[in-house]
C-alpha cells in the first residue's frame, strides 16, 4: 500500500516539477557508445509500417549503439510498439501488414531475401507487457525453452540456467524451486522470468515493450536494476510510458507522436537533454506533462 | 507536410521469386519422382502415384531446409506437408461423395419422379416407372410432426439453461450433451418399446417422428443455448429494471433479440434427421404410396426408399438409390445453406 | 482511538415472491428443461423392461458369448435360445477403434492447418466443407462407402497384408478382404473427421496468443511454436473431441451395416471380411425376429445406449474441463 501512495506522490510530482526528471536522468553514470566490443548494434532506415490500409508508423531512422539502453516514449497510438515489433520480425503475424524501409543489425539487413526469421528473433530478443511464461513447464524449462524451441545444443545447461536468472535477477528467489511450475511464481517474478528466458539465447539486442506496466512499484524497480546491469552487455531498446522510468533507465530517449497520420519521431538525444532541454516544442509538452 | 519521395508498402517476409522458384521445382521433381518409381515398381493405383510423390515432396522439402537452415527448419517443412494432407484427406471424401451423387443420381431425376409414388411399380422396374412422390411427402410429413414435438422442448430446454438457471443447470447441460450421442437406432427401439408394442401395435409415420424427436432435440437445445447466450445480459436487465417481469423480458426482449439464432438452431435439427434411416426402419414400415395420415398406415420417406431401392440391388434400383440421395442431399445443402446465411446474417449485424 | 465494538447484523434474508405469471413461466420452463433426463430416463427404463427376460436367462453370457440363435416350434414357442454379443462388442470395439485412429491424426492435422497454416479464404471454405460434412446423412456415407470407397479399401487391405503382414494386427489366416471391420473402420474415420476436427480447432484457437508470440519471438518455427504451446493447450480436449468420435462410431448402424459382413464368431483380424456390431445386428434381426428374439434385441439395445451414454459422458466431460481451463 505504501509504496503504492509513493508511486502516485512521484508521478504527482513529475507532472509538476520537470527539472526532476532531468536530475535523475543526469544523476546516472552516462555511458558512451560503442566503447565495447559488442558490434556495431542495431540502425533502422526509413522504417515504415502499415496495417493493411491504414499507414501506422512513417520513416523511422534510428542508430542504436551496442551496449545503450534507448527508451522510446510517446502517447498511446504512436507507433512505438508497432516500430519494435518491426525490429524482430514479429510485426508480419498480424494479417495485413505491409512496411517498407531497412533493418540492420550488425549491417546485415534482417529483412533482406532468404533470412531465416528464426535467426533474427534468436539474436533480438523481446520481452512482452504482460509476463507469458509458458504454463506448461516448470521455471527450469521456461528459462531453457528458448534453447529447445529452436533445437539449439548448449555444453551445460545448468550453468546457463544459473547465468540467465542471476542476470535476470530471480537466481536468489527461485533457486530452490526450480521445477516449480512459472504459475507459482508473483506478477514480477514472472516477469524476470521472462526476461531471463530472453537471455538464455544470448540475443545481442533485447526489446522490451512496456515491460513494467502490469507490475507494482516495487517489482518496477528490481527490472530497471537488472536493466541497468544487462545494459553492459547488450542493446536494449523499451517502450515505456512512465517518464520517470525512462530518465531512469536509458541513455537515450526518442520521442514518437501521431498527428492523427502515421506515427513519426519529432526528436531523439540523450536522455538528460530530453528532459532538459528538449528541442522541439511537442517533446517539451509531453515530457512536462501538459499532454498525453 | 508528406515526404517527397513516395514509400511503397512491402512485404519482404512473403516468399521471395527464388524461393517460390525453388518450391515449384521441388514439386516437379516430387511428381517426376512418383511417376519413375511407379513406372519402375510393381506399385500402381492412383494410391501409390499419390503416396510417392506426398513422400518424395515432404522429403525432398526437409532435406532441402535442412541444408539451408538446420534441422528445426527441417522439422517444420515436414509438419508443413503434414498438415496439408490431413486437409486434403479431410476434404477428399466430400468432393468424392458430391461427385459421384450427381454423377450417378441425375440420369436418374425426371419429372415423373416427383408426380409419381411407387404403388403401382418396384425398385427394379425400368426408370419412368414410378417416383418418389410418396417419400419426399413422408420426409416432410416426418420431419413437420418432429419439429412440432422438438422445438418446444428444445427451446424450454435452452431456456432454462439460459434464463432461469436453477438447480439443476448443470445435470441437465450433460444430459443434453449425453442425449446428442444417444445412437439413433436406440431412438427407434426406445419408441419401438414404450409406444409401439404397448399402445398404438402399427407402423406409423408418427411413431418415426417420435423417434426423430429425441434426436432433434438435444441439436436444437444446444444451439439456441449458444445463440441466447449470445443476447447481452444488459438487455435482460434493462427489462427486468423497467418493471417488467421475467416472462415478459423473455417473451418480449430476449427472443425476438435471438430469433434468427433460433430459426437457424431450428434448420439444424432439421438437417440433423432429414436423412436419419435406423429408425425410420423400425418404425414407420414404409409405404409404397402416398400416405397423408401421420397416424394410421406405414409412411414412406426418403431414406426409406432409398434403402429399400440399394438393397435390391438391380442397376435399375441403385440408380434409384442415387437419385433418391440426390434429392436429400440437396434437400440437407438446402437447409444447411439456409442455416449458414441466417447465422452469418445475425453475426453482421 | 479506542475500541470500538462492532455488532455485524446477521445478513438480511432477501426474498422476491414472483408474479403469477413468472412463476407459470419458470413452471414451464422448468419442465421443459427437465425432459432430457426425463427421456434418457425412459430410454434405459424401457429397454431394460423389455429385455430383462432375455437379460436373466441369459445372465452375463449375454455380453460373454457370441452365438446368437433360437428355434422355435410350429406354435412359435420358444424351444431353444441362446443369445450372446460378445462377437458384436468385440466387432463395434474394433470398427470404432479403427475409425479413430485413422481419423485423429488427420483431423488434428487438419485442425492445426485451419488454425495456423491457411490463409483466411481458404479457412472458410473449409470450415464450411467440414460443417457441411456433418451434416450428411448417414445413409449416404454408407452407400458411397459400400460402392465407391470398398474397392479401394480392399486394395489397400491387400497391400496391407503383403507388406505389414508380419505385425499380429495385420496377419490373417483366410484371405477374404471384403467387408471387413477395418472397410468399416475406414468409412467411419470418414464420418467422424468432421467432429473431431471442429472440437480441436475450437480447442486450438483457444490457445493463449500471448505465450504463442513469445515463442515465436524465442525463435520458434511454426512447429516448434504449436509442440511448445498449442499441443500442451489443446491435449485433453482433443482426446476429448476423439472419444466424442468414438461414441458416434459405435452407434453409427446404417453405413456400418452396408459395408460390414455380420458373423457370430469372435474376431479381431481387422483385415478378415467377418465383423459385428450392436447396431448393425438390430437392424439385420429385426425384420423377421420373433416376440422374444425383438427382447433379445431390446437388451443388445440397452448395452449400446450404456455404452455410448459413458464413452459420451466421458468425452464431454473432458472437454468441458479443458475448455475452462483454457479461458
Amino acid at each position: 500500500m505504501m509504496t503504492s501512495h509513493e508511486n502516485e506522490k512521484e508521478k504527482m510530482d513529475t507532472t509538476v516539477k520537470p527539472s526532476s526528471l532531468a536530475d535523475v536522468a543526469q544523476s546516472k553514470s552516462i555511458k558512451t557508445p560503442g566503447t565495447r566490443a559488442m558490434g556495431t548494434g542495431l540502425e533502422t532506415r526509413g522504417v515504415h509500417a502499415w496495417f493493411g490500409k491504414h499507414h501506422a508508423l512513417s520513416n523511422i531512422s534510428l542508430d542504436f549503439a551496442a551496449g545503450t539502453v534507448t527508451a522510446l516514449i510517446g502517447p498511446s497510438g504512436c507507433g512505438k510498439s508497432t516500430f519494435i515489433r518491426t525490429i524482430n520480425r514479429m510485426h508480419e503475424f498480424i494479417p495485413g501488414a505491409a512496411m517498407a524501409g531497412e533493418v540492420l543489425l550488425d549491417g546485415k539487413d534482417v529483412y533482406a531475401p532468404g533470412t531465416d526469421v528464426t535467426k533474427i528473433r534468436l539474436q533480438i530478443g523481446m520481452v512482452f507487457q504482460k509476463p507469458n511464461p509458458f504454463p506448461s513447464m516448470t521455471i527450469g524449462e521456461n528459462v531453457l525453452s528458448g534453447l529447445k524451441l529452436a533445437q539449439l545444443k548448449v555444453e551445460n545447461k545448468d550453468e546457463l540456467l544459473e547465468e540467465s536468472l542471476e542476470r535476470a535477477g530471480l537466481w536468489s528467489e527461485v533457486k530452490d524451486r526450480l521445477s516449480a511450475h512459472g504459475g507459482s511464481l508473483s506478477g514480477g517474478q514472472q516477469q524476470r522470468l521472462c526476461i531471463a528466458r530472453a537471455l538464455a539465447v544470448r540475443p545481442q539486442v533485447l526489446l522490451m515493450d512496456e515491460p513494467c506496466s502490469a507490475l507494482d512499484p516495487g517489482s518496477t524497480l528490481r527490472i530497471e536494476e537488472t536493466i541497468r546491469h544487462l545494459s553492459d552487455t547488450m542493446t536494449i531498446i523499451i517502450v515505456t510510458h512512465n517518464m520517470q522510468q525512462a530518465a531512469r533507465v536509458s541513455d537515450y530517449t526518442a520521442f514518437f507522436l501521431s498527428d492523427g497520420g502515421p506515427g513519426q519521431m519529432i526528436e531523439v538525444a540523450p536522455t538528460s537533454e530530453i528532459f532538459s532541454r528538449p528541442q522541439d516544442q511537442r517533446t517539451e509538452n509531453y515530457v512536462t506533462g501538459r499532454f498525453g | 507536410m508528406s515526404a517527397a519521395v513516395t514509400v511503397t508498402p512491402t512485404k519482404p517476409w512473403k516468399a521471395s521469386k527464388r524461393e517460390r522458384l525453388t518450391d515449384v521445382a521441388i514439386f516437379l521433381v516430387a511428381i517426376f519422382t512418383s511417376f519413375v518409381i511407379v513406372a519402375l515398381t510393381p506399385m500402381q493405383g492412383k494410391l501409390a502415384y499419390f503416396a510417392i510423390f506426398f513422400i518424395a515432396y515432404a522429403l525432398l522439402t526437409s532435406i532441402f531446409k535442412a541444408t539451408q537452415r538446420g534441422s528445426a527448419a527441417a522439422k517444420d517443412a515436414l509438419v508443413n506437408s503434414l498438415v496439408a494432407i490431413g486437409a486434403i484427406v479431410t476434404v477428399v471424401p466430400v468432393i468424392s461423395i458430391l461427385a459421384t451423387v450427381l454423377k450417378k443420381g441425375l440420369p436418374g431425376i425426371s419429372f415423373g419422379l416427383f408426380t409419381h409414388d411407387m404403388a403401382l411399380a418396384t425398385p427394379t422396374d425400368p426408370l419412368n416407372n414410378g417416383g418418389i412422390l410418396h417419400a419426399i411427402t413422408g420426409t416432410l410429413t416426418l420431419v413437420v410432426i418432429a419439429l412440432i414435438l422438438s422445438v418446444p422442448i428444445g427451446i424450454l430446454t435452452a431456456l432454462y439453461l439460459t434464463e432461469i438457471k436453477g438447480r439443476f443447470t448443470g445435470p441437465i447441460r450433460f444430459l443434453v450433451q449425453a442425449m446428442s450421442g444417444v445412437p439413433s437406432i436406440v431412438a427407434g427401439l426406445f419408441i419401438l418399446s414404450a409406444v409401439l408394442y404397448p399402445i398404438t401395435k402399427a407402423y406409423s409415420g408418427l411413431m418415426g417422428s417420435l423417434a426423430l424427436t429425441i434426436l432433434m432435440i438435444p441439436t436444437i437445445a444446444r444451439t439456441s443455448e449458444e445463440v441466447l447466450n449470445l443476447i447481452p445480459n444488459e438487455l435482460r436487465e434493462a427489462g427486468t429494471a423497467l418493471g417488467a417481469t421475467q416472462w415478459r423480458t423473455v417473451a418480449m426482449i430476449v427472443l425476438p433479440a435471438a430469433k434468427s439464432g433460433l430459426v437457424t438452431a431450428i434448420i439444424l435439427g432439421v438437417a440433423r434427421i432429414a436423412g436419419e434411416t435406423a429408425p425410420i426402419l423400425l418404425l414407420t414400415g414404409g409405404g409404397d404410396k402416398v400416405n397423408p395420415n401421420a397416424f394410421n398406415g406405414p409412411m414412406g420417406s426418403l431414406p426409406y426408399y432409398i434403402w429399400k431401392s440399394f438393397n435390391a440391388g438391380s442397376p435399375e434400383a441403385i440408380t434409384r438409390a442415387w437419385a433418391g440421395l440426390l434429392v436429400l442431399v440437396g434437400l440437407v445443402l438446402i437447409l444447411f445453406t439456409m442455416a449458414r446465411y441466417l447465422g452469418s446474417r445475425k453475426g453482421a449485424k | 482511538m479506542s475500541v470500538q465494538e462492532i455488532i455485524i447484523p446477521p445478513a438480511r434474508e432477501i426474498t422476491t415472491e414472483p408474479r403469477r405469471s413468472d412463476k407459470v413461466f419458470r413452471g414451464v420452463v422448468t419442465t421443459g428443461g427437465l425432459s432430457s433426463l426425463v427421456l434418457l430416463g425412459l430410454i434405459a427404463l424401457f429397454l431394460g423392461y423389455r429385455g430383462f427376460e432375455v437379460l436373466r436367462q441369459e445372465g452375463i453370457g449375454f455380453i460373454t458369448h457370441s452365438d446368437w440363435s433360437i428355434s422355435t416350434d410350429d406354435a412359435g414357442n420358444v424351444m431353444d435360445s441362446h443369445f450372446g454379443l460378445a462377437a458384436m462388442l468385440v466387432g463395434t470395439i474394433l470398427a470404432s477403434l479403427i475409425a479413430v485412429v485413422i481419423a485423429l491424426p488427420v483431423s488434428v492435422f487438419c485442425a492445426l492447418f485451419l488454425n495456423f497454416y491457411a490463409p483466411g479464404w481458404l479457412k472458410k471454405i473449409m470450415v464450411t466443407i467440414i460443417d457441411m460434412m456433418a451434416a450428411f446423412p448417414s445413409i449416404l456415407f454408407g452407400i458411397w462407402g459400400f460402392l465407391v470407397l470398398m474397392p479401394s479399401v480392399e486394395y489397400w487391405a491387400k497391400l496391407l497384408h503383403k507388406y505389414l503382414g508380419f505385425i499380429p494386427i495385420f496377419k490373417m489366416q483366410v484371405p477374404v478382404f471384403t467387408r471387413s471391420p477395418f472397410v468399416a473402420g475406414v468409412v467411419l474415420a470418414i464420418m467422424i473427421i468432421p467432429i473431431i476436427t471442429s472440437v480441436s480447432r475450437e480447442i486450438f484457437s483457444q490457445a493463449p496468443l500471448d505465450r504463442i508470440q513469445a515463442a515465436y519471438a524465442l525463435g520458434a518455427t511454426r512447429w516448434a511454436m504449436i509442440k511448445a504451446v498449442v499441443i500442451p493447450h489443446g491435449r485433453s480436449g482433443v482426446i476429448g473431441g476423439a472419444m466424442l468420435g468414438l461414441g458416434r462410431a459405435m452407434g453409427e448402424t446404417v453405413a456400418v451395416f452396408t459395408v460390414l459382413n455380420i458373423v457370430f464368431q469372435i474376431n479381431w483380424q481387422m483385415l478378415l471380411g467377418a465383423g459385428g456390431n450392436v447396431a448393425s445386428l438390430i437392424i439385420l434381426k429385426f425384420g423377421d425376429a420373433s416376440p422374444y428374439e425383438i427382447k433379445a434385441l431390446m437388451a443388445a439395445g440397452l448395452i449400446l445406449f450404456l455404452l455410448t451414454l459413458v464413452v459420451n459422458g466421458l468425452a464431454n466431460f473432458i472437454v468441458k474441463t479443458t475448455g475452462k481451463s483454457g479461458r
